[in-house]
C-alpha cells in the first residue's frame, strides 16, 4: 500500500543560498526502518521533479532515527531574490511529508502502533 | 570553572521576541544569553539600511532589548553575547553605549570588528562556493561581503571583563561555543586531541541548538497534529543548556514557559540547516553528527552526548551579496463565480500591457495564495468543478526586472482594471511595492588574512 510520509514522520526544512534542506524524522524504530529502506536521494529527486528539477543528496542518522536530505537550486537563486511567497522554503518540509512509500499494511500497522521515542506527555 | 555554565538562548534572527530571554534570566538560572541576530538574509536586509544611513546597518532592536534585559542580567551576573553587529558592529556599540549612558548604566562594552572582506574578496575573485559560478559575473555589483569569524575574539572580550559582547558576522553557534571555551578553559586554535574536538563540537552542537530560539524548544515544528500536543506556544520558553566541562549537554528551559524539549523538538533543530551531518564545519571545529545520542530524560530534559569533532577547516566561509536587479509584486483577489478563471483573465491582462508597453522583465511570477504558493505543482489543485465553485481566489504577480522603472510602474498597470477588468474584484494589494533583489554569493577564503584584522575594542558607557 502507498502511505504518506506524513502518516509515519515529521520535518522541518531550511536554506542556505540556494539549497533547501530537509530533517525528516521518523517517530519510532519501526518508522525508520520503513523510511530508511523506501525514502532515497533518487525518489524524493522524482517527487519534486515536476517542480523543482535539482539533485538530491541524502544521508542516513540510524542513531537519532533520521534522514538528512538537500535539494538544490530550490530557492530561484537564494532566499534575497525568490520571487516565491516563501522564498525561504519554510513550507517545503511539508512538500517532502506529501510523498508516498510503498509499506505494507503489517509494516504500516506496526510502525504506526508503536510507541514514540520523545516525551509526549497526555 | 568547576561544575556546569548554563547558556540560555537569546534571539533567533533580527525581530524576534525578547519576553522569553527574560524568562530564562528570572527563571532559567544562566550564566550567559547568546543571542543570534542574523540569518544570511539579514545582511542584506541591513545592507539596505546602511545604503540609506551609514550608521546604520546593525540589528536595532538590539538597543530596546538591552534597555529591557540589562537591569535583569545585572541582578544576577548574567553576560551577554550577540552578533547584532551586523555590518556595523562599532555602530551598535555606540549606541548602546549611548542609550546606557544616558540613563547612568555603567556597562562594559566589547566591539568585535573585522569580518568585512569585501575589499579581499575582489581580490581574490573566489568562485561561488555551491554552483561554481565565476566571480566575475558579479564584481561590479557586489555590495557586501563578510567572513564567518570564530569564537575566539569573543573569548578575548570576555576575558577582559566584559558584560556585553557585540559582534558582526560571527559564526551563529560560537557565539555559545565562546563563553564554555572561557569558563572551561578548553583549547581553541591548538586543539588536537579527540577529547579536545570532540568537547568543542559539542558546545559547538548547543549553539547550534539553541541559535534559533523557540525553534529548538517545540516552535515550528513540522508534523501532523503533534504540534498541537505542545503546550501554550505563546509564552514559549526558549532553550536553556546546561553544559558541564567535558562538553556534556542538557538541554532544557525555563520553569513555567511554554514549548516543548523532547527528542522530537530538539533533533528537528539539531538537523536544521546541516547538510553533511558528519561534516558540518564552522570556523572552530567540523562537528559530526553520526554518533550524537539524544536522551529524552522526560519534563522538558534532553541529555546530549557523542557528538563528535574533526580539525578546523583552513578557509572561512564568506557570505557576500550583490544588486540583483528588483522586483514590485501586486496581489488581487476575485470572489465566486468563476473566481479561478478571472484569475486567470487577469493574468493575461497584465501579460498583454507589459508587452504593449515593452517593459523588460526577466521574469514574470505568478502563484495563487490559499492553492499552490507554498508547494507549486505538488499541491494538488481541487477538481475542475471545484476550482470553479472555489469562494475567493487571489493571485499573486511579481515582476523580476533589470530595469527600476519598470518595477516602479508595475503597479500603475492595475488600478484602471479594476473597472475594465473581470468582474467582483476583492482588491489590490501592494501598489507600491518596488524593490531591489539581492543575491547572495556564499565562497570560501583563507582565514589568516581574515583573522589578523579582528578587533577587539572594550567601551565604557
Amino acid at each position: 500500500m502507498k502511505v504518506q510520509l506524513v502518516k509515519l514522520a515529521h520535518a522541518r526544512s531550511g536554506d542556505k543560498a540556494d539549497w533547501v534542506d530537509f530533517g525528516l524524522f521518523a517517530w519510532n524504530e519501526a518508522g525508520y526502518r520503513l523510511i530508511e529502506r523506501e525514502v532515497t536521494a533518487g525518489r524524493v529527486q522524482a517527487h519534486f521533479a515536476p517542480w523543482l528539477p535539482g539533485q538530491v543528496t541524502c544521508w542516513r542518522l540510524p542513531n537519532i532515527l533520521a534522514l538528512k536530505l538537500v535539494l538544490q537550486g530550490a530557492l530561484q537563486g537564494g532566499g534575497a531574490r525568490n520571487l516565491r511567497m516563501d522564498n525561504l522554503g519554510k513550507s517545503m518540509a511539508a512538500a517532502l511529508l506529501r510523498m508516498e512509500i510503498e509499506v505494507s499494511p503489517e509494516e504500516f500497522a506496526e510502525a504506526v502502533a508503536a510507541l514514540r521515542v520523545g516525551w509526549w506527555p497526555g | 570553572m568547576q561544575g556546569t555554565v548554563r547558556i540560555g538562548a537569546g534571539l533567533g534572527f533580527y525581530g524576534d521576541a525578547w519576553e522569553p530571554v527574560a524568562a530564562s534570566i528570572e527563571r532559567g538560572g544562566v550564566h550567559y544569553i547568546a543571542s543570534d541576530h542574523l540569518a544570511e538574509l539579514t545582511l542584506a536586509i541591513l545592507q539596505k539600511d546602511r545604503q540609506r544611513d551609514n550608521t546604520l546597518g546593525y540589528a536595532r532592536d538590539v538597543v530596546p532589548m538591552l534597555m529591557k534585559l540589562r537591569p535583569l542580567m545585572q541582578a544576577r551576573g548574567v553576560k551577554f553575547i550577540c552578533n547584532a553587529g551586523g555590518l556595523n558592529p562599532a555602530g551598535a556599540g555606540a549606541a548602546l553605549c549611548a542609550a546606557f549612558a544616558a540613563r547612568g548604566w555603567k556597562v562594559r562594552i566589547a566591539v568585535v570588528t573585522g569580518d568585512e572582506v569585501l575589499s579581499q574578496l575582489n581580490a581574490i575573485a573566489p568562485p561561488h562556493m555551491f554552483n561554481g559560478q565565476a566571480f566575475e559575473s558579479v564584481r561590479e555589483r557586489m555590495v557586501f561581503a563578510n567572513a564567518y569569524v570564530g569564537a575566539r575574539p569573543i573569548v578575548s572580550a570576555l576575558q577582559q571583563g566584559a558584560d556585553i559582547v557585540v559582534t558582526g558576522r560571527v559564526a551563529d553557534a560560537a557565539l555559545f561555543l565562546a563563553p564554555l571555551v572561557h569558563e572551561f578553559n578548553w583549547k581553541l586554535e591548538d586543539a588536537n586531541t579527540p577529547a579536545d574536538l570532540d568537547r568543542l563540537a559539542q558546545g559547538l552542537a548547543v549553539g547550534h541548538l539553541l541559535e534559533c530560539s523557540g525553534q529548538g524548544s517545540g516552535g515550528n515544528f513540522g508534523s501532523q497534529d503533534a504540534w498541537k500536543a505542545i503546550p501554550d506556544l505563546a509564552h514559549i520558553g526558549y532553550p536553556i543548556a546546561e553544559v558541564g566541562e567535558n562538553g556534556s549537554a542538557l538541554i532544557t528551559k525555563a520553569q513555567g514557559t511554554g514549548g516543548r524539549i523532547n527528542f522530537d523538538t530538539v533533533r528537528q533543530q539539531l538537523l536544521y540547516e546541516v547538510h553533511d551531518p558528519a561534516h558540518y564545519a564552522s570556523p572552530d571545529v567540523v562537528m559530526d553528527l553520526s554518533a550524537v545520542r539524544l536522551q529524552d530524560l522526560g519534563n522538558d530534559a534532553v541529555r546530549m552526548t557523542g557528538v563528535r569533532g574533526h580539525a578546523r577547516p583552513a578557509q572561512l566561509k564568506v557570505v557576500g551579496g550583490f544588486r540583483d536587479g528588483y522586483k514590485a509584486e501586486v496581489t488581487w483577489g476575485f470572489s465566486w463565480p468563476d473566481a479561478y478563471d478571472k484569475a486567470l483573465a487577469a493574468v493575461d491582462m497584465v501579460k498583454a500591457q507589459l508587452a504593449d508597453r515593452r517593459m523588460g522583465h526577466d521574469e514574470l511570477f505568478v502563484e495563487f495564495p490559499g492553492l499552490n504558493s507554498a508547494h507549486g505543482p505538488l499541491a494538488p489543485l481541487p477538481s475542475s468543478e471545484a476550482l470553479a465553485e472555489l469562494n475567493e481566489v487571489w493571485v499573486r504577480l511579481v515582476i523580476r526586472t533589470q530595469d527600476k522603472a519598470v518595477a516602479d510602474g508595475f503597479g500603475r498597470l492595475f488600478p484602471w482594471m479594476a473597472l475594465s477588468g473581470p468582474a467582483y474584484t476583492c482588491g489590490f494589494h501592494g501598489l507600491n511595492s518596488s524593490s531591489e533583489l539581492l543575491g547572495i554569493w556564499p565562497a570560501l577564503i583563507d582565514r589568516q588574512a581574515v583573522e589578523a584584522a579582528v578587533r577587539v575594542e572594550v567601551l565604557q558607557s
